[in-house]
Order: structure tokens, then C-alpha cells, then sequence
């Protein structure tokens, strides 16, 4: 240890890196280019990542929606092609018997999926919004940023069939003069009045729903279209531990026995699940971080055999040196120690240059990234990563300094001193 | 100051055996300055080597300074040389990328020597050579007879009890020579041990005694008057 921290030894390998410049420049690169494809690449695929993340994580990660459509296969009695509908009370069984449930919500919606928009305005204003019958729990699923002053549906709006609603930024927009508030004002639904109590904003990275969607409470929505018990769709989100594909099936099967569908009718009940294609592209962006660490660490290590055989070729080339050196008394470890903290000290600079590049190189994709709707945030390379990089950088220089160092006092100092 | 008795080294090749050097006794006290001549091939470097720790005896004992050197490993082989001899070669043996100065200090590299003082000495060594004002400049930027004159130097810096030199004047021109064999006069008028290996007559002369080697035994040591060199640069 103390060999490492004497000025004189820095003096020595100082010394013969800087004699030997176009030597030490080849070397250096080869390492300096294998860890900044390391950094560049696994900076890259972890931008990615974050980007897929935040694209999400508005949205519960292991949600889903459950629809009803016809039945294809005959079943007690039923003929096949039935018309499925989901009903208030088949969330209730789901919440009973289903524990991996967290929330479900059930939805009814007029002006989406094809059916007839609600004709909505204010005053003389009016406008084409999706009007949507909603639960409280609709936000623990797919949670809605409400501006300051509002509120979204709560239970007594439920429990009251209160005449409020939600309204997007569009509506207000379109349907408040600037400057005007909203909240607490009044739009005319299907020529019912209804109070404003919350504006939601609009956020693109949530994939689903759009900035003009107005949300009044379910049972306020069952009375002003006479649905009864009928639901559009469940929304629903599994505990975070919870398998949502097994989840999924679950909810399915429940979903049939109540309804007297075949066991084996695919077709009844429609479902989409949001975790099964979330974790398919984390698993994708999983993928790209493996290969780019596979291809970067790969690629240090051909850049550390590199110095290695460079410094091979230099302790073949100064045999000779060496016997000199061991005549005037330097000691087989010091011969060995020289050489080896020659390849470590190569090898580590080459790292810290290339680290920095490819911290520099990320930065700048960052920043040209910054306006394109791509996903790709924050594309920085975690400290542990760096941490580690530097660590094989300073084994695989020890490792790889060993040869040539063991090379250079197998021979004997009278052999080297006679060579030429 | 050197003690050897019943030298015996041969070189194994394949399956032949090379006898080189068949028992050689002898005994050199400190101050004095001997040749050791013999034809090409004879053995001189050899003894010269063994003597040097450089190289191992097969049989036979040597001591150095009262020290009994026997199966020395290469770490502590290293310690002796670096302690006890000081090496001129033929061919110099700078180290190329070093400047003058740097290569007298290495030697006190070696021995733990902080920078300062190290580049101190090797100053002072220079200047006894006549080439202090040479010290920053690299090897191929000076002369045979400099380069071998801060060999000398570099040689002399680790103060040894004792000075091996393979040849020295082996590359020089005659005049050079003599003024490298004036320096070692010098040295050894100060009273060092010196051992110059050559099979030049007029260099042997120069010394104080003439060891002469022939098919690996001694066939003369005779004390002569010395010639100096001074008179000839
Ligand atoms: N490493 C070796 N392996 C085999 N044989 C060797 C080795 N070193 C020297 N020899 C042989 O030993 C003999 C003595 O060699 P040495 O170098 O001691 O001679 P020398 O007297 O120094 O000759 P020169 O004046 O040419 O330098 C020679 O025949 C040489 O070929
Ligand atoms: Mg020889």
C-alpha cells in the first residue's frame, strides 16, 4: 500500500507512460471507447426506461377494463350471440370474491364508442364532450389532476345524485368566457343544469381520455338516461403484488358463472390489461439495458486485453530496461508492481475519460430530445453503474497486468541484460 | 573484500555440459583495482556475472565484505547488488528515455531515496564525472565515452563497496578510453574497490593487478605497476 501511495512510484510510471506517448494514446483509446459505449448505451436504454415509466405512471401499472359483448357458444339453455351486459351488482361480487382487487369502478359514458354525443352548453356555448358516469374510485385507478378550487366526484354526490360535474380544460375553454370561473357555475347537460365543482388537467402521458372528458356522478348519469343497473365497463386495479394477468382470468370466470356463459366462451366478456403490456415493454426496455451492458462491458473487456498486449509488447520491448533496473537493484514485486500499476493506472484514466464523454454525449441526446414525443427522460446512468465500471476497470487492469508484469521477472536479469 | 574458493560454473546445453569456469580461487582487498584478461570466451564475463550475483556458482564459495553469498533468492539478490555493486556494462545500458540525471538517480530509486536527495546526489556524481552541465539531456544526445562516463556515475551513486565493470572502454576509441580509464583511476585513488573486465593489454596496465583467465582456470595473477591514464588525455 505504501508502494501505491509513494510520490517516487508515480515518479517511475509517470515516466514511462509519457516516454512512450503514441503507445499509452492506442491503449488509452481502446479502453476509453469500450466504456463509453458502456455509459452511452446503458444511459440510453435507462432514458428509455424512464421514459416508458413516466408514461405510466399516471395510470395504475397493473389496471385493466372489463367489457361485456355476445356469447359464441350455446349454454344452459341460452341460445349463442347473446347480448352480455354488465350490471352495478356484478362489482360487488368482483369486490367480495376477487381479494387481489384494490378498486374497481364501474363507467357508463354517452359520446364515446361510438354512441351519441350528449348535447352540452352554456348560454349561447356549446360543444361535443364525452360525458362520462363515474365512481370516486375512478381516480385511485386512473388518478386526475383537479386544478386548484375543485374538487372531483365524491360519495355524497353518489349518494345524493347531485347534479355536478367535472369538466376538462377543453370545456372550460370552450364553454367559460377567459377570466371567467368556473367552479361553481353551471353547463346544461341534455337540458339539465349541472354545477361545475372541479376542472381536471389534461395530461398527454396518460394515453387514455382526453381534455374535453366531463365526469358527473353514476347515479346521476343512471337517472338522466334511465340505465338502471347497467354499466359500460369496469375499471379496475389489482394490488401492486398481485399477478394481473391470474387477476384478469379470475375476474373473467366470475364474470361468466354469474351470467350463465360457457366456461370455455372467450367471447362474452372483453378485457384489456394495461400490467400485461406495461411489463411487456418493461420487459423490452429490460432487454435493450441487458444487451447494452452485455455489448459495453464486452467491449472494455476486448479494450483491457488490448493493454494488456500492449503492455506486452512493451515488456518484450523493454527486457532489456528491465534487467538494467533489476542490476541496479530493483526487486522482482517492484518490477511487477511497476507494471501492473502502470495497466491499472492506464486503464482507469481511459475509464474516467470515457465516463465523462459518455455522461456528455447523454446530456446532449437529453437535451435534443427534450422537445420530440418520444419517450426518453432523464437519460442518466446510474452512480452504482459508474461505480462498478470503475471497479472492473481497476480489476481487469490488475487482472491483465499480470501477464506481462509475470512476463517481465520470469526472465532472469543476466538473460534480459543480454539482450539486444 | 571479494573471498572466491573453488569456482566451478558450467552452462547445460541440451545435453552437452559447457565447463567454463573449472575452480577458481582468489582474493581481492578493498582499494584495489584489478583486470581480469583472457581471450574470447573464457569465461571472464561469466566470473564477472557470478561475482555480480547476476548469475549463481554451481559449487565453490564467495564472499563479499565477510557476507557469504549462497543461495540468494532473486529479492534478496536484488537488495545485495543494490547495496553492495555498482555495474558498468560495455554497451552503457542507459535507460533511453531518461535523462542523465534520472538515470544516475535510479539506483537510489531503488533504495528508498526521496527525490531530493536522490537528484542531489546524482548531481554531485555527475559533476565528478565532468558532466553536470549534460544532466538534463537524454542518452542519444550525448557521446560514447559521455554516456559512458554517466554510467560510471549512475554506478558509483549507490556509494558500492565494490565497482564491475564488463568491458567498459569495449565500445570507445582509444583516446575515449583512456579518459574512462582515467575516471576509474580517480575512483579507485579514492579508494573503491574496482574489477575491470577487457582483453585490451594497454587497459590491463592501467590497473593495479592482472588476473588472466584461460579455458576456465587461472593461468596468471600478477600485481603490475600502474600505467596512468592521465598522461595519454
Ligand atoms: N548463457 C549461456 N549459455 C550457454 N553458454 C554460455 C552462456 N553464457 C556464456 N556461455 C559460454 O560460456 C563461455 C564463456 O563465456 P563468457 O561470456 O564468460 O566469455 P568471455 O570471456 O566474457 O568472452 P568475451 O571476451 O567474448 O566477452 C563461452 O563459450 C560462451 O559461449
Ligand atoms: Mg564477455
Amino acid at each position: 500500500m505504501r508502494f501505491i501511495l509513494d510520490r517516487n512510484t508515480w515518479q517511475e510510471i509517470f515516466g514511462s507512460i509519457s516516454k512512450n506517448k503514441i503507445r499509452t494514446v492506442i491503449t488509452v483509446i481502446g479502453v476509453l471507447w469500450g466504456i463509453f459505449i458502456y455509459i452511452a448505451l446503458s444511459g440510453a436504454a435507462k432514458g428509455m426506461d424512464n421514459g416508458f415509466e413516466s408514461m405510466f405512471e399516471i395510470i395504475a401499472k397493473n389496471s385493466m377494463f372489463v367489457w361485456a359483448q355476445n356469447t359464441s357458444m350455446p349454454h344452459e339453455g341460452f341460445k349463442t350471440g347473446r347480448q352480455m351486459q354488465l350490471r352495478l351488482g356484478d362489482a360487488t361480487m368482483i369486490e367480495n370474491r376477487i381479494p387481489e382487487v384494490e378498486f374497481i369502478a364501474p363507467r357508463n359514458v354517452r359520446g364515446f364508442f361510438g354512441s351519441t354525443p350528449p348535447s352540452i352548453g352554456r348560454g349561447n356555448k356549446s360543444g361535443s364532450y364525452p360525458l362520462f358516469g363515474d365512481f370516486p374510485a375512478f381516480t385511485k385507478i386512473a388518478p386526475k389532476k383537479i386544478y386548484d378550487g375543485g374538487r372531483f366526484l365524491n360519495d355524497e354526490d353518489i349518494a345524493q345524485a347531485r347534479k355536478v360535474a367535472v369538466i376538462g380544460e377543453r370545456a372550460q375553454r370552450e364553454l367559460f368566457d377567459k377570466g371567467e370561473e368556473p367552479i361553481g357555475g353551471y353547463i346544461k347537460i341534455d337540458n339539465v343544469y349541472f354545477q361545475v365543482v372541479g376542472v381536471h388537467k389534461f395530461d398527454q402521458s396518460g394515453g387514455f381520455g382526453g381534455d374535453g372528458d366531463i365526469f358527473i356522478p353514476f347515479s346521476t348519469f343512471r337517472k338522466l338516461y334511465n340505465t338502471g343497473d347497467e354499466v359500460g365497463w369496469f375499471s379496475i386495479a389489482a394490488y401492486d403484488d398481485a399477478d394481473v394477468v391470474k387477476v384478469e382470468e379470475n375476474i373473467i370466470n366470475l364474470l361468466k358463472n354469474i351470467h350463465q356463459v360457457h366456461p370455455d366462451d372467450d367471447r362474452a366478456f372483453g378485457s384489456f390489461n394495461l400490467g400485461e403490456q406495461f411489463n411487456k415493454i418493461v420487459g423490452f426496455a429490460n432487454g435493450i439495458t441487458f444487451l447494452s451492458l452485455i455489448v459495453g462491458i464486452a467491449t472494455i473487456l476486448a479494450g483491457v486485453i488490448g493493454i494488456g498486449n500492449i503492455l506486452l509488447i512493451s515488456v518484450k520491448e523493454r527486457t532489456k530496461e528491465l534487467g538494467v533496473r533489476r542490476a541496479l537493484g530493483a526487486t522482482p514485486a517492484e518490477v511487477r508492481n511497476q507494471i501492473i500499476l502502470e495497466s491499472v493506472f492506464l486503464t482507469v484514466i481511459a475509464g474516467i475519460m470515457g465516463i465523462i464523454l459518455g455522461a456528455a454525449t447523454l446530456a446532449l441526446i437529453n437535451n435534443l430530445t427534450q422537445n420530440i414525443d418520444f419517450p426518453y427522460t432523464n437519460p442518466t446512468v446510474p452512480i452504482p453503474y459508474v461505480i462498478g465500471a470503475l471497479v472492473i476497470m481497476v480489476v481487469l487492469g490488475t487482472l491483465i497486468g499480470l501477464i506481462p508484469a509475470q512476463r517481465a521477472v520470469s526472465i532472469k536479469p543476466i538473460d534480459a541484460l543480454r539482450e539486444e | 573484500m571479494i573471498e572466491i574458493n573453488n569456482l566451478h560454473k558450467s552452462y547445460k546445453m541440451g545435453a552437452n555440459s559447457l565447463h567454463v569456469l573449472k575452480g577458481l580461487n582468489f582474493s581481492i582487498k578493498e582499494g584495489e583495482l584489478v583486470a581480469i584478461m583472457g581471450s574470447s570466451g573464457s569465461g571472464k564475463s561469466t566470473l564477472l556475472n557470478i561475482l555480480g550475483m547476476l548469475d549463481e556458482a554451481d559449487s565453490g564459495e564467495y564472499t563479499l565484505d565477510g557476507v557469504p553469498i549462497k543461495n540468494l533468492n532473486e529479492t534478496k539478490a536484488a537488495k545485495y547488488r543494490n547495496k553492495f555493486l555498482g555495474f558498468i556494462f560495455q554497451s552503457f545500458n542507459l535507460i533511453n528515455y531518461k535523462s542523465a540525471m534520472e538515470n544516475v538517480a535510479l539506483p537510489l530509486y531503488y533504495q528508498k531515496v526521496p527525490r531530493k536527495q536522490r537528484e542531489e546526489k546524482a548531481i554531485k556524481y555527475l559533476s565528478q564525472v565532468g558532466l553536470k552541465e549534460w544532466a538534463h539531456h537524454l542518452p542519444n544526445e550525448l557521446s560514447g565515452g559521455q554516456k559512458q562516463r554517466v554510467a560510471i556515475a549512475r554506478a558509483m551513486a549507490a556509494e558500492p563497496k565494490v565497482l564491475l565493470a564488463d568491458e567498459p572502454t569495449g565500445a570507445l576509441d582509444s583516446k575515449t578510453s583512456y579518459e574512462v580509464m582515467d575516471l576509474i583511476q580517480k575512483i579507485n585513488d579514492d579508494g573503491n574497490t574496482i574489477l575491470v573486465v577487457t582483453h585490451e593489454e594497454d587497459i590491463a596496465h592501467m590497473c593495479k593487478r592482472i588476473v588472466h583467465l584461460k579455458d576456465g582456470v587461472i593461468v596468471e595473477d600478477k600485481k603490475v605497476d600502474q600505467v596512468r591514464a592521465s598522461q595519454y588525455v
